[in-house]
């Protein structure tokens, strides 16, 4: 047999081809979604038909002690199989959750139990847990159980955590979880010694991610092999599989841990692990039977994580041109109950509200404060949103003070590109130093202002005021670092059919990594989109990951895989080259197939390279006799697998870059206000966008499309109403208002592409960029059409209104420029 | 959000349905488009030993106008009253409430004579019925009964309905003389729960001089509350009324209660707006010659979001 027999058609005289078209930068439709609108796709619930079932009781007080526990009458409950308490929990589980993240500055870190201890320290803390046959019996003797409980004082609301009458945990002062200063240069000399001083009260209530699926997990244990594989609708597999091992005291090499479709995340799926995630595997064990536990709504909203919630003081010093001299700037965050993800919320509040701003001298101080109420870890924005708001709300003040032109003043304080890189003197939430590695702001800018018609809204305004409507424009800039490290990793592996099989470690929500991880590798080995198969999340292919989080999953494993398709596309070609006689660098890869560049009917498909890559003793078809002892043409005086190769046309390869590398972009959004009901309107929603090079321009744009989405449910429509006893009054989709498609604008989108230097496909994320500047956008163009300052978002109608009658109480100052007429210089521009 | 047991019941037959609930009396629930029961039990808020499902009951899935209103049965859907186009004829107000009913797929589902039983203050169809002085039909065991929607709303979430009742029909007359309605509502986000709502009628004589202006609200008050506006507006025509005054008027009579979504200041301010708004659109509807001396005036070319009202 001659391998370097080809097919007919590659015979034909060798008319050059056109160059494959490049599958990145293409809108592919997305690979996985025949899967999912066709109902076949396979979310957490579906899996384990015949696992037992979970429920929890959960504490219904904010804060109380736990005095008793009475299971008696549930024990009659038909179906019922087990009842625990944390009496029941051995060894390590009975300890408090892992603090994932810990920080220098984080003095005071405190976490859960897997069930209540003897406090709980929020609505819906788990106390009991119940396993019955299935969901229904569980809940029948959940609602048998009786908890006698002591309640106590909670600690609702920002304010009453710094005054600390009381506290959250008897043993933290001041209730004070985490204290950081970061500061370059002398920040309250700088605005002292300003010409201008401005100072802002602001405010910025929770919301939370709320995926449509919520948490959820499915656990089974081989008691023969002392295995364990759980299900978990994480964004970490990896990290659940540590956790629970590390919990229960098993092997990691015996625990996989596997993701199935997963409905979402944003953010709170990283956190990890759940108590439930460690008790499921556990009573899986315990009883030698499948446990599940799937969360209901409720439970999500008392029992998960939140975020956002945060005051704000800024000090600002600025010169007649609104450049900012000195900034100084204090954060009270609000974290909850709990720390368990450390204080990496207000460690990105605080640096990346800086934006693509140069602020003179920077101080900013946080204190991250404990609360009766559900935990806060990142949502989508992480930090961001609220950094951007005091950054925003601060700009168009001094705008405002000094009669300038809102994007004039936001212009003169940008970095320009040639000072990239652009090192701010701070760390970044990573531990590394925060350097801008690209982006040309001035260039985002001009592209918002052309897109949205900046300079035409004023005559706009005017004409909508003489037709009685109150319209109004805002805008806002952010920078978001993206793809932080430490690492992902990729394995690319061509089978002897020819199909590529990929593998990452990290996991998907949605995000569409299965279309652009396939085509990223289509373009590097020279294969069709369709012949790649991705999976993510999945512990049994790729055990070092780290987890879908702080937009990085396109850079992080993106290039990860990239690198790996290198590598196997370079023993590709050698073995081609061996086999064909051509020397490798004279080799491409065309649709599957290796080839001379001279002569291209001289080619081997890279099915049979991967047969001739694993020297066999057994043939199994056709193909494969061409590698086995008897077959070919060895040459005997090397061993059949040489010195530092291995068998298998694949590869591995991981990518760990320095730093992060930062995305930015800005958007302007047009409201109309109601002049009678305060009803706030979106008329238009513009972006720019710079993520660098875009993968998949239709994929990038649909997260861009989400993101807006959230902002505009952070800005007008979702927050946590607790009352003053902890209780949380909107714990249901009826309550708790999320835009829905009539509520959410079509979304403008120009995209700016300035590659990243920080990784070989130059890309940065785009994950999160839709929802960070929407609080800020809106603020500013609420402000805009009502003509006074908005320090307090989400707004809704009847706080507009209220808004407005106190305005004409003479309780709120105008803006200085009148409100139809803001490009109005004002003359009387007073000294601090 | 799962519900406790439950005995499943489906009669194929209004008797056998009534024999049924007889027989379970306080411990039944009648289930039809279950758009509230259903999260209602899931949330276990509610736990009837027996759910008696009439989805069986086609005889009741109808829509029936005739020269004084429309019936309709207990069976049909929300959105067959929507698209029925006699019914809209007839009583355009119910065409004009029923597309600001939740959403299309809920409407597709819920029931327009269930969403009356389930009494919900905030619910568009207690208004439209209120206002137009319509009524429901009770059947049990061996009789029926008629109340007028004046003495069918008892309280929040309450309705008349005894234990062993079930409400067959719904009747919602048409309304006489020169008349244009409109329904507004002022909600969150679209299909929301208003926070404030109304239903309005205006009647004018032959010079277009208006002899009647009525209003019905929801989301402000525990029961259906109607309003006689005319005090405001009598005389004057659709150009010349002073609609700001009856929405004054309407405020200074309406108590509502505050919520996550509205304080009781900025809802009555709602009354006080969405008033003369749907006055106003009501009156000039009466007042298009295609209406004629008897109807309420069409509406058929307003799209949905032109018809919402608070956002015009």
């Amino acid at each position: 047999m001659t391998i370097t027999e080809a097919p007919p058609a590659a015979r034909k005289k060798a008319a050059p081809e056109p160059p494959a078209p490049r599958a990145v930068g293409s809108p592919l439709p997305r690979k996985e979604d025949l899967r999912l609108v066709m109902g076949e796709g396979r979310f957490l619930d579906d899996l384990g038909r015949d696992a037992y079932e979970a429920a929890f009781i959960r504490s219904p007080h904010a804060r109380a002690r736990v005095l008793a526990i009475d299971i008696g009458p549930a024990l009659g409950v038909e179906g019922l199989i087990a009842v625990y308490t944390y009496q029941d929990l051995p060894g390590r589980l009975a300890e408090p959750l892992p603090m994932l993240i810990p920080h220098p500055g984080l003095t005071h870190g405190r976490t859960g139990y897997p069930l209540a201890k003897e406090y709980v320290n929020h609505v819906g803390e788990a106390v009991v847990m119940v396993v019955a046959r299935d969901r229904y019996a569980a809940e029948d003797a959940c609602e048998k159980i009786t908890v006698e409980y002591e309640p106590l004082p909670p600690v609702v609301g920002i304010e009453n955590a710094f005054r600390a009458d009381e506290l959250v945990h008897p043993d933290v002062p001041g209730n004070v979880a985490g204290h950081v200063v970061q500061e370059t240069g002398d920040a309250r000399a700088a605005v002292a010694a300003a010409p201008y001083s401005l100072e802002l009260h602001l405010d910025i209530e929770r919301s939370a991610c709320m995926p449509m699926e919520g948490r959820g997990v499915f656990a089974r244990w081989d008691v023969a092999d002392g295995s364990l594989r759980i299900y978990s609708s994480t964004q970490t597999s990896s990290g659940v599989r540590a956790a629970v091992a590390a919990k229960l005291e098993l092997p990691l090499l015996k625990v996989e841990c596997v993701t199935p479709d997963v409905g979402g995340g944003f953010g709170v799926k990283i956190v990890h692990p759940w108590p439930e995630e460690v008790l499921v595997p556990w009573v899986a064990r315990l009883l030698d039977h499948e446990v599940k536990w799937t969360e209901d709504r409720r439970e999500h909203f008392i029992s998960s994580a939140h975020e956002r919630g945060q005051l704000q003081t800024v000090r600002v010093g600025f010169d007649g041109r609104g450049r900012i001299l000195g900034l100084d700037v204090d954060i009270l965050h609000d974290n909850g109950a709990y720390t368990q993800y450390g204080l990496i919320v207000p460690l990105i509040t605080s640096t990346q509200l800086l934006g693509p701003y140069k602020p003179g001298a920077y101080r900013v101080e946080f204190r991250s404060l404990y609360t009766n109420t559900v935990m806060v870890t990142p949502y989508r924005g992480a930090g961001r949103p609220q950094g951007v708001y005091a950054m925003e709300r601060t700009m168009d003040s001094i705008a405002d003070h000094l009669g300038l032109d809102r994007a004039d003043v936001r212009e003169a304080n940008l970095i320009r590109p040639e000072e990239m890189p652009y090192d701010h003197g701070l760390l970044f939430q990573d531990g590394r130093p925060l350097v801008y590695d690209s982006g040309d702001f001035p260039a985002s800018l001009d592209k918002i202002k052309k897109l949205v018609g900046w300079d035409e809204f004023a005559a706009y305004r005017e004409q909508a005021r003489a037709e009685g409507r109150r319209v109004g424009i805002g805008l806002a800039a952010y920078v978001e670092g993206t793809g932080v490290g430490p690492y992902e990793g990729g394995h690319v592996q061509i089978e002897t059919s020819g199909k590529v099989y990929v593998a990452t470690g990290l996991t998907s929500q949605g995000q569409g990594h299965e279309t652009v991880f396939a085509q990223v590798v289509a373009d590097e080995l020279g294969v069709a989109v369709e012949d790649v198969t991705v999976t993510t999340g999945d512990t049994r292919r790729m055990g070092y990951a780290v987890g879908t989080f702080a937009s990085r999953a396109a850079v992080m494993s993106g290039n990860a895989i990239a690198l790996a398709a290198r590598g196997v596309r370079d023993k590709a070609l050698r073995i081609a080259g061996e086999a064909l006689g051509v020397a490798p660098r004279k080799l491409e890869i065309v649709q599957g197939v290796v080839r001379s560049r001279d002569d291209p009917a001289v080619s081997i498909p890279l099915g049979t390279v991967a047969v001739l890559s694993n020297p066999l003793r057994y043939a199994f078809d056709e193909a494969s006799k061409a590698a086995t002892q008897f077959g070919g043409t060895p040459d005997h005086s090397r061993p059949p697998v040489a010195e530092g190769d291995e068998p298998g046309l694949e590869a591995r390869e991981f990518f760990s870059p320095p730093r992060a590398t930062y995305a930015n972009g800005v958007h302007a959004v047009i409201v109309e206000t109601d002049p009678e009901t305060a009803e706030i309107t979106v008329l238009r929603y513009c972006v720019v966008h710079d993520c660098g090079h875009l993968l998949n321009p239709m994929i990038v744009e649909g997260q861009v499309h989400g993101g807006v989405a959230q902002a505009v449910g952070g800005a007008l429509y979702e927050r946590m109403h607790y009352d003053e006893s902890g209780q949380l009054l909107n714990a249901s989709f009826m309550d708790f208002l999320m835009p829905y498609a009539s509520e959410t604008p079509v979304v403008e989108i120009d995209h700016l592409e300035t590659a990243s230097p920080m990784n070989p496909l130059g890309i940065k994320g785009a994950g999160e960029a839709g929802v960070i500047p929407g609080t800020a956008a809106f603020a500013s163009a609420i402000e805009d059409a009502e003509g006074f300052p908005i320090t307090k978002m989400p707004i809704q109608p009847c706080e507009l209104f209220r808004l407005r009658q106190r305005f004409e109480a003479g309780e709120i100052p105008p803006l200085r420029r009148r409100a139809g007429a803001p490009n109005n210089v004002d003359e009387e521009l007073c000294q601090p | 959000m799962k519900p406790p047991a439950f005995r499943y019941h489906s009669p194929r037959s209004l008797p056998e349905a009534l024999d049924t609930l007889d027989a379970v009396g306080h411990d039944g629930k009648v289930l039809a488009g279950g758009q509230s029961l259903i999260p209602i039990l899931n949330m276990r808020l509610a736990a009837p030993g027996h759910l008696v499902d009439i989805n069986g009951l086609t005889e009741l899935a109808y829509v029936r106008t005739d020269a004084d209103g429309v019936r309709v049965g207990a069976l049909a859907r929300h959105a067959d009253v929507e698209a029925d186009a006699d019914a809209h004829r007839a009583v355009s107000l119910l065409r004009q409430g029923l597309r600001l009913v939740a959403h299309p797929v809920i409407r597709n589902r819920g029931t327009t004579v269930g969403s009356l039983v389930h009494a919900d203050p905030s619910g568009e169809m207690t208004a439209v019925l209120s206002l137009l002085g319509g009524s429901v039909e009770l059947a049990r065991l061996g009789g029926t009964r008629r109340v007028g929607a004046a003495d069918f709303f008892t309280g929040p979430l309450e309705s008349c309905v005894e234990p062993g009742e079930m409400a067959v029909s719904a009747y919602f007359p048409r309304l006489r003389g020169r008349t244009g309605t409109e329904f507004i509502e002022a909600a969150r986000r679209h299909g929301d729960y208003a926070m404030c709502g109304v239903a309005a009628a205006v009647t004018l004589d032959d010079d277009l001089r208006i002899v009647s202006a009525r209003a019905a609200y929801l989301s402000v008050s525990p029961v259906p509350l109607v309003l006689d506006l005319t005090e405001t507006l009598a005389g004057a025509t659709p150009d010349t009324a002073h609609w700001r005054a009856a929405g004054e008027l309407a405020a200074d009579r309406t108590e509502p209660d505050s919520d996550i979504h509205a304080t009781a200041e900025y809802r009555r301010h709602l009354v006080r707006v969405l008033t003369a708004r749907a006055l106003r659109t009501a009156a000039v509807r009466g007042a298009d010659p295609a209406v004629g001396g008897d109807g309420q005036g069409s509406d058929d070319q307003g799209s949905d979001d032109r018809e919402c009202g608070a956002r015009d």
